[in-house]
């Protein structure tokens, strides 16, 4: 594996063993005994067109722990010629031999075409409305966790399918591992024809809710109200917010996940948020660093001998 | 000028549904005679055609060129090089350029660039409305006396319905057409790709097939309104055919044209985010493609045009959403018709039709035929020879083909403008 920039086509047994290693570097995380030189050496740059201090503090917490040298880069996406940063950048990246580029940016494939004019192993850490690999593999993790496989799991999706890229990732995962995957949220916050991606489509909450396993929560970001797609937060929140009485028509015990920053009151109440048995939110965060630390490593082995 | 004659040729000429061997004879730049036993005059050069069809010269019904305002792309000259390559002597240019062919001295500016190239005539649209920008209506008679062909806004739909009334009224007035970009604005604004699973799995803004429907809908409904006549360029979709069959049936002053890629490729032409194949409007779905070969076949669509789009790298290098789009067509435009021709949807004859006199016909040019004294614009050419279309090996200036790496049959030999060759030989 040189670079990861989609779920999309990747082999169940590749997803599988990616989810192994990042299994062992949970419990190396958590003994403390990370190995420091796996990756002493290599440089790894996060560029982010995009803020996300998340995303890319899991990202650069990752390369620490496994030695990498570290160096974050946050271009403005306000400049007008943004197209041009962003192969001007990569001329520069190359120019300066890093070996990892980690890449978040608000348009769907821009690190594919990084990828093409670059050396470094190129990941995805979200690309537009294209795909979050990471995100998928490490809610991934978190759900092998508790459940022992996603084989025959029913997962619930729900809320702003249409601009999120971790639903697409998500889609594309949990079908690849035998899951059964529903998306559930209004019509106009659905992509177009998303049943061919294998989701069976719900607009109700109730039904698509309906003995699932899991229930993966969206964030639902304010333009999309501005922008005349939903009327106002407190009707989302009636139809389409996770309170206890939605969450009720789950399998009892179902996992709830966000992938955040969450947006509570408007796609999730604070007491299913904060459920200490059924939500899993925080440890998704801590299933993210280690993931990454498995993609870090797998995508170094590559880098120079592809 | 020597006298010329194109011996041994399958004269093709759609105008006037001649399609034999025989051999044409050019004097003085014009059509002096053709038939099937002609001889040499004392002093004729003679050009051994091989059985090689000799048709009229393509007239192109659109085309962006890079003047003004986009030299850095394309200029007169340099898409003059990749029309004569393409059999091309005549192609009405798009007004959407900056400036805007919104005033009548750009009008005659852009048929003296066309002249001065020698090889290709250029017929400007002029703008429907000033600066193409969508609100008030551009002196439309004035440009129609300075010799401008239609009027349209370019790449950019003729959004508000009451514009688009007083646009048809007001040019119905001295018989002229507005063609439109049938997209509609609102449904379209900020989409890159056809809405569907494709623009899904990529993660690309959608547009809805239908949006190109709806404004063709619209826009009947004004021309029977009206009695002004509306042409819709690049028609791309299954619904938006219907409509116009219908019109047609019905009577009414509806034409349309469509272009290569939207009966040649589909939307997986932009997998692995191919910026080259961005286009607007964007690829269809396969069930659309189908619906626009029939079309050319049945009689519904008028005429095919290049829709040549001219982009440098830096338009298109960039994410999918961002690049520019718009395609390269002229040194295409007849190979990719032909592929209808080899595939058995159109026959030959119809296939030269939709490039020649159907167009001259729309935009009133005195070109599209082989008759005795009309100017010998001449294109001869293989229909069977194979190449295989490169992107950077392409004439003219822009390279951005959404054709880049297709093994096509079909070759322009050579282009004549007024008897004097502009390609090959």
């Amino acid at each position: 594996m040189r670079h990861l920039l989609a779920i999309e086509g990747m082999h169940p047994p590749h997803i599988a063993a990616l989810l192994d290693l990042a299994e062992s570097y949970v419990l190396l995380n958590r003994s403390g005994q990370t190995p420091r030189d796996r990756l002493r050496g290599r440089t790894l740059i996060n560029l982010f067109f995009e803020d996300s201090t998340r995303t890319r503090t899991s990202f650069e917490l990752a390369g620490k722990r496994l030695g990498a040298d570290v160096i974050n880069m946050t271009v403005a996406t306000s400049s007008v010629n943004k197209g041009e940063t962003l192969l001007d950048t990569a001329a520069t990246l190359n120019a300066m031999n890093c070996d990892l580029l980690v890449v978040r940016h608000g348009a769907s494939g821009a690190p594919a075409l990084l990828a093409q004019k670059v050396d470094a192993g190129v990941i995805n850490a979200g690309d537009g409305t294209h795909e979050h690999p990471t995100q998928a593999l490490l809610d991934a993790l978190t759900i092998r966790r508790h459940r022992g496989t996603l084989e025959n799991l029913t997962v619930a999706i729900c809320g702003d399918v249409l601009h999120s890229r971790v639903a697409r990732s998500n889609i594309h995962l949990l079908m690849a591992m035998g899951a059964r995957v529903r998306v559930v949220g209004p019509k106009t916050l659905m992509p177009g024809a998303v049943e061919r991606l294998g989701a069976a489509v719900f607009h109700d909450m109730a039904a698509g809710l309906a003995d699932a396993d899991v229930v993966m929560m969206l964030r639902l970001q304010q333009e999309r109200m501005a922008r005349g797609l939903v009327p106002s937060a407190r009707e989302y929140f009636r139809f389409y917010g996770l309170d206890a009485a939605k969450l009720a028509a789950a399998r009892p015990g179902a996992l709830v996940m966000h992938p955040g920053p969450m947006n509570r009151g408007v796609e999730i109440d604070s007491a299913i948020a904060d459920h200490p048995q059924q939500s899993v939110i925080r440890e998704q965060v801590e299933m993210g660093v280690a993931v990454r630390m498995a993609v870090l490593d797998v995508l170094s082995r590559g880098v120079g001998n592809a | 000028m020597t006298d010329l004659l194109f011996a041994d040729a399958r004269l093709l000429d759609p105008a006037s549904g001649l399609d034999a061997p025989g051999a044409l004879l050019v004097r003085d730049g014009r059509i002096a005679d053709l038939g099937s036993n002609l001889g040499r005059p004392d002093g004729a050069v003679a050009i051994d055609c091989g059985g090689a069809v000799l048709c009229p010269g393509l007239v192109d019904m659109r085309a962006e060129l890079g003047e003004p305002g986009g030299e850095h792309r394309e200029t007169v000259a340099s898409a003059a090089a990749a029309a004569a390559a393409g059999g091309i002597t005549t192609l009405a240019a798009l007004p959407d350029s900056r400036p805007a062919i919104d005033d009548p001295a750009l009008v005659r500016l852009l048929r003296a660039r066309g002249e001065e190239t020698g090889s290709l005539t250029v017929l400007p649209y002029g703008a429907v409305t000033r600066g193409c920008r969508g609100e008030e209506l551009a002196e439309l008679g004035l440009l129609h006396e300075a010799g401008a062909v239609a009027f349209t806004d370019g790449a950019r739909a003729i959004g508000p319905a009451r514009l688009m009334r007083t646009a048809l009224s007001y040019a119905a007035g001295f018989g002229a057409r507005i063609v439109q970009h049938p997209e509609e604005p609102g449904l379209a604004a900020g989409g890159a790709a056809t809405e569907g699973e494709l623009a899904t799995r990529l993660g690309l803004p959608g547009i809805p097939a239908a949006a190109e429907a709806i404004l063709v809908a619209r826009d009947i409904a004004l021309a029977r309104l009206t009695g002004g006549a509306v042409h819709f360029a690049h028609v791309s979709t299954a619904a938006a055919l219907d409509l116009i069959r219908a019109a047609k049936a019905e009577g009414l002053a509806v034409t349309c044209d469509t272009a290569p890629p939207y009966f040649d490729l589909n939307e997986t032409a932009i997998g692995d985010w191919r910026t080259y194949a961005k286009l607007s409007p964007p690829l269809r779905a396969e069930a659309d493609r189908l619906a626009v070969v029939a079309a050319l076949a049945d009689g519904t669509i008028d005429a095919v045009a290049s829709d040549h789009a001219p982009r440098d790298p830096d338009d298109k290098r960039l994410p999918f959403a961002q690049a520019s789009a718009g395609g390269t067509g002229l040194a295409t435009l007849l190979a990719v018709t032909l592929a209808q021709v080899h595939g058995g949807a159109l026959p030959l004859a119809r296939a030269i039709e939709l490039l020649t006199a159907a167009p001259s016909r729309l935009l009133g040019a005195a070109a599209g035929t082989l008759a005795k004294g009309a100017a010998a614009d001449l294109c001869l050419f293989d229909p069977d020879r194979a190449w295989q279309v490169t992107a950077g090996r392409l004439p003219g200036k822009a390279q951005n083909t959404p054709f880049d790496g297709r093994a096509l049959e079909g070759r322009v030999i050579g282009t004549w403008k007024a008897g004097r060759r502009v390609f090959g030989g």
